[in-house]
């Protein structure tokens, strides 16, 4: 079972985002999503870290590390970006101005329960911005891998870890479907190419519907 | 005459006291003020409590103040990096207190000290781990938590510019935490890449008011972290 690659996902979830959007996203896999949007739309890239206006990763020789993302990686400013204190930052996103935000996840559930900042065991725990943007976002989608590395399905029915939020997840991109929590099930929305219904059924820990 | 510039970073920091709460500033490797940080390992203060978005990376700066035991407790929203293992040693080892925040509500309890602000609702964590014994409260059907200021003795931040009254200018991403824990602290000691004189900087881009600003250390030349994790990483693999 295959599906589609990182980079396929990270540009599937950016097809999905209108232009004129103001958008976040978070640590991982949804920071690639900046270097894959539609070049036919004007969206506006948020960076936690006190940027509006986040453009792509630079060359290697043009990094400057005093320009950073989310995830601590050189990126750059388009024209008519902007710089503020996180206090600013943090006031987009809680105020609710944030139009879309994109996050990574250990495990969402059909009821749109997500879990991305305690693995619950040894490591210590890590929040970051990810409980406000939860709570703040207009919008929260999630890319994320179907299966742990073990094979465990991460989109499930109930959490196992400790929540970030509840009942805030619309959509996740994986790299077997496109699927939104509906309450008791996950509603299919596109099948990655390759992947028939009764294996992604059977790689999902909750109901799966195609109507 | 206001003049705020030490003419040395250890006389900046000469009366930071064991027990002290200190802000420092930087998100990642942006902003942060790793030669005042290292002037206060030279200075010997221990006990010491830490508020910064990370928990160090690497062995400079915060990471290098923590492997010489000098933090009893830590405040952060992300204890993870790159080259994090530091922290992950003394957490382990239970040699360190944690105090998790999510990063707006850090951000916001900063500014609230201040802005002389002692609590404040936010939905934020909310039916999480992270309201376990705050005060909660209902607005418009929403539950919010109470989260409360976080004053400091003492706030090392890092500007681009710096005028000797300590109005004060960011450079690019490396100005995140910097503005509100200069707000926040009883005493802010800045490290500025350029000092300059009164009505040099443009008063329509100064980011920090110098009201809030104590002590100024010229720094012209600041290590880059990346520069040092890239030497760690060659160090291990040979």
């Amino acid at each position: 079972m295959k599906g589609w690659t990182r980079d396929e996902i990270a540009a599937r979830a950016a097809l999905d985002i209108p232009d004129g959007a103001y958008v976040n996203l978070g640590i991982g896999q949804p920071e690639r999503v900046a270097d894959l949007m539609p070049p036919d739309r004007e969206i506006m890239l948020h960076s936690e870290n006190g940027i509006l206006g986040m453009g792509k990763a630079p060359a290697f020789e043009d990094r400057d590390m005093e320009l950073i993302n989310a995830g601590k990686k050189p990126v750059t400013l388009v024209p008519g970006g902007a710089f503020f204190h996180h206090a600013d930052s943090f006031a987009m996103i809680r105020g609710r101005h944030i139009d879309v935000c994109i996050l990574g996840a250990f495990e969402v559930t059909c009821a749109g329960d997500i879990a991305n900042w305690s693995s619950g065991g040894n490591a210590p725990p890590a929040v970051g911005g990810a409980m406000d943007l939860v709570a703040g976002a207009r919008e929260v989608r999630v890319i994320m891998s179907h299966r742990t590395a073990q094979g465990r399905p991460k989109l499930i029915e109930q959490l196992t870890l400790p929540a970030t939020g509840r009942a805030v997840v619309k959509r996740v991109y994986t790299e077997l479907a496109v699927m939104d929590p509906a309450g008791d099930y996950f509603k299919l929305v596109e099948l990655a190419p390759g992947i028939h219904l009764d294996a992604l059924e059977q790689a999902t820990g909750a109901p799966v519907s195609a109507g | 005459m206001i003049d705020k510039r030490c003419a040395t970073i250890a006389q900046a920091l000469h009366d930071v006291h064991d027990g002290a709460t200190i802000l420092i500033s930087g998100f990642g490797e942006a902003g942060n003020p790793t030669e005042l940080i290292h002037a206060l390992i030279e200075q010997g203060a221990r006990d010491l409590t830490v508020v910064n978005n990370n928990a160090g990376n690497g062995e400079i700066g915060l990471a290098l103040l923590l492997k010489q035991r000098r933090v009893r407790k830590i405040v952060c929203s992300f204890p993870r990096g790159s080259h994090g293992h530091v922290f992950d040693e003394l957490y382990h080892a239970r040699q360190i207190e944690l105090e998790l925040v999510p990063q707006g509500t850090l951000a916001e309890r900063i500014r609230a000290a201040g802005a002389g602000i002692p609590a404040f609702y936010t939905a934020t964590g909310a039916g999480t781990e992270i309201a376990n014994g705050k005060e909660t409260r209902t607005f418009g059907g929403r539950e919010y938590l109470m989260e409360t200021a976080i004053h400091a003795d003492f706030a090392l931040i890092k500007a681009e510019r710096a005028d000797r009254w300590g109005n004060l200018v960011y450079n690019k991403a490396a100005r995140n935490f910097a503005p509100v824990m200069a707000m926040a602290a009883a005493t802010t000691i800045v490290q500025a890449r350029h000092v300059v004189e009164p009505g040099e900087l443009d008063p329509e881009a100064i980011v920090t008011p110098s009201i809030f600003v104590d002590r100024i250390v010229h720094v012209p030349d600041p290590v880059r972290e990346s520069d040092h994790l890239a030497a760690l990483d060659k160090e291990r693999a040979s």
